[in-house]
Formats: structure tokens, sequence, C-alpha cells
């Protein structure tokens, strides 16, 4: 079969929503695509992991400190369900770990601002989660098997991640006047960065809708960031908290609410490695890595070493 | 056909002018510890299930490591793990080989008998 007829043969599959396996044949950036995407997916989980880690033993009380530690461990087996999606694909898992650490790699930008108070667990579940919730939403239907699965998986685990933030703001908003204003402060630094989170404008980019032809994605970045802002601009009068943005008005002709201007430079000056913590949260990483080497290197020769008696026992 | 896909979605930052630092290490993959598939049975009375896969250096540690992954809100009571190596699996490109002969075959479901509704418990 030609590559033109296998590629027609797939395009079929895609339209008639048969989701395409490891072992079927696929055009190469199809391939590329998702494993950059997964594999990014993946980094994110993983670093995203220290934002939060850094106040599990400064959390406000022994139930906060085991929901915090549940939810980070909760992040670290999302890593893991994509990192084996993303091998599918015939990369090995010890080469994106070294090309994230190398800086080749890339991770979801939002986990490049500081966790500064107690509020910002909070805002992180409420927010980030939030607006990765909608993402991975989308992309349980995604048209590769290894992905849509991982992601199935993922949603489950995502809605307490949410719940548990809005539920430390909630607590705060009713608290004392400190806290109330330590709730305003942490909406106010994570509102911009979580509208970033969903990538630039749709009007910014002129390039092909392959990702939308081949169904990996099937929402704009600006649908997906409008049903955002009116989930949120909905949810913060519960907090009796308000969004950091003059503009945010509701409109009745468009059924949606209207919002401000995304501040771009900030969003591609972190995207190239120069927001506030990109050389901190890779540091973590590459400390955590090499300071795990010789638990790994242990395990190996443990599990040599077993494998040697064994045969011993049995000849 | 080159395609190139370059549009930026979210959670997928193209490789170019995005600052990505040029060349990494190339890692020996054959250094990695092995790959496991992870099967789970949910509840007595179930089969063992799919689960996802992991790296792990021996078997042991492979379990150890499910029951982190995969059984943190108490999806299982039973885990297998196999080495992915092991696994043999049918080609795709011979599907059509190997299960389209089932498609004509309606005489083998209970539907294709049509008989009096005279008769109960059948
Ligand atoms: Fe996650
Ligand atoms: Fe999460």
């Amino acid at each position: 079969m030609s590559v033109h007829e296998l590629e027609k043969l797939f395009q079929d599959k895609i339209d008639q929503e048969i989701k395409i396996e490891p072992r079927d044949w696929m055009p190469e950036a199809y391939r590329k695509t998702n494993l950059r995407q997964i594999s990014q997916h993946a980094h994110s989980e993983i670093v995203g992991m220290l934002p939060e880690g850094n106040w599990i033993g400064r959390a406000p009380s022994l139930k906060r400190k085991a929901i915090l530690l549940a939810k980070v461990q909760d992040e670290g087996g999302h890593g893991l369900y994509l990192y084996s999606a993303a091998e599918t694909l015939g990369f090995s898992r010890d080469q994106m770990i070294e090309d994230l650490h190398s800086g080749k790699a890339k991770y979801s930008s939002i986990f490049n601002y500081p966790s500064l108070t107690w509020a910002d667990m909070g805002a992180i579940g409420w927010l980030v989660d939030g607006a990765a919730i909608l993402n991975q939403v989308m992309l349980c239907r995604t048209s590769y098997g290894p992905y849509a699965r991982a992601m199935v998986r993922i949603c489950k685990e995502e809605s307490f991640h949410q719940r548990q933030g809005f539920e430390i703001l909630l607590v705060l908003s009713r608290g004392t006047e400190a806290q109330k204003a330590m709730c305003q402060d942490a909406i106010n630094r994570w509102w911009w960065p979580s509208l970033m989170m969903f990538g630039p404008k749709d009007s910014e980019s002129t390039n092909s809708d392959q990702s939308m032809k081949w169904k990996i994605k099937r929402k704009s970045n600006d649908e997906l960031r409008q049903q955002f802002v009116d989930m949120i601009a909905e949810q913060v009068k519960v907090l009796g908290m308000t969004l950091p943005d003059p503009d945010l008005v509701w409109n009745e002709s468009r059924k949606h609410y209207d919002f401000g201007e995304i501040n771009w430079e900030e969003f591609w000056n972190v995207v190239k490695g120069n927001g506030p913590c990109n050389k901190q949260r890779l540091e973590a990483r590459r400390k955590a890595h090499d300071n795990g080497a010789w638990v790994r290197e242990a395990a190996s020769a443990y599990a040599a070493k077993k494998a040697a008696r064994r045969k011993t026992v049995a000849a | 056909m080159q395609i190139q896909v370059k549009k930026f979605y979210y959670g997928d930052i193209p490789d170019s002018g995005s600052g990505s630092a040029p060349s990494a290490k190339q890692v020996n993959p054959s250094e990695e510890w092995p790959l496991w598939e992870v099967f789970i049975r949910s509840k007595q009375g179930l089969d063992h299930k799919h689960a996802g896969s992991l790296h792990a250096a021996d078997a042991e540690m492979a379990i150890e490591n499910a029951r982190d992954v995969y059984t943190r809100r108490q999806e299982g009571i039973s885990i297998w793990v196999v080495e992915s190596k092991y696994i043999h699996a049918s080609k795709p490109e011979e599907s059509g080989m190997l299960y389209d002969p089932a498609e004509d075959k309606i005489y083998r479901h209970p539907t294709f008998y049509d008989l009096p509704d005279a008769v109960k418990h059948m």
C-alpha cells in the first residue's frame, strides 16, 4: 500500500472515531505530535509536584497535610500514566527524563510561578487543577488510545484536587481579616497565569489545524479558556472574593463573560525560560534525580543478586 | 507528505520558538529498568484486567510500585505483573484475516433463531 493510501485509511479511522493503537500505522507527524504533547503533559505533572510539595510540611493541620500529600502523590501517578503512554510511541523513559532535565523538553509554564502562602494551595487546586481538568476532560476523547485511557484514569482522580483547593479558600474566606486578605491575594496572583495555561489566542496562530483534524485536540484554546472564565467567574462569588480583572463582565448577547487582555509578553517570557521559578524548578528536579541515583543502582544490584541466587538454587 | 504541526495548543508547546535547549545527552535505553505490564483484579470473582505499565528492577518491586500507583483508591485486591517483553500480540495488519471470518456467522448468536412466543425459558 502506498503512503497516500495508508494516510487515507488512517484519516478514515479518525473520522469514524476509531482509536489509534500503538502498533497501528500512523503518519510520522501524528506520532511526533502525540509524543511531544504526551511527554510535555507528563513533565507538567511531575514538575507540578514541586510548588505543592513545598507546602506539605507547612500545611496548617494533620488533615491538610494528609490531603496535600495524597494530591501530590496523585500527580506523581499522573506523570507515570503519561510517561507510559508516551513510551508506546517508541521513546525511552530515561530519554524523556533526560530531555526534561537538560531543558530540551517543555512543561506547563504555570509551575514556574512561586507558591508563597498557604492560600496558594487553595488557588492552585481550584484554578490550576481546574484549568487542567477542562483540557483533560476533552483529552479523554483524544484519538490516540493510550493517551485517552491515561486521561480517563487521571480525570477520575482530578476532581478531588479542585474541590480540596476550593475548600481551602472557602475556609479562609470565612476566617479572620488576615485570612481573607491572604485568600484574595492568592487569587490575584494565580488568576492571570491560570488563563495563560490555555495557550495563545486562536487568532495568533496561522498554522494548520492538523491536531484538530487528527482529533488529538477537540477544542481550541479560546473555547477552553472561555469555558474556564465562565465557570470561575460564578464560583468566585461563593467565596465572596473578586477576580483581578476590571473588564470582567457578563455579556448578555454572547451568553459568556467578557474578560480583559492577557499579558502575552509575560506568557512568552515564561515559556522561554525567564519566569520567576524556571531555574529553581529544573534544579530541584535534577537534584532529586541525582540524589536518587544510588537508590536506583542499589535496586538494580539487589535484583541481579536475587536473580543469580534463584539460578543457583535451580541448578 | 511532510506535515509540520506548529500550532501552539493548550498542553503542546512546539519545539521551535519556545526557547528549547537544542540537543540533549543520548540515553542508552538498554540501561533502563525493564518495563512491566500490570493487571489488577478489582474484586473477588472478577478477572484481572490490564491497568497500565511501569518500570521496575524486578517482579517484587513491580508489584509494590503497582500497588502505589494503581490501587490508591481501593481499585484492586490482587495484582499480576508480567515483563512486557514476554507479551506476544497479533499484528494489526492481519486483523482482517483473523477476525473477518466471524462476521458472517450470525447463526452463532441466539437472536438468529425465530421461535414462537409460546416457547418459554429459552
Ligand atoms: Fe494531575
Ligand atoms: Fe491535579
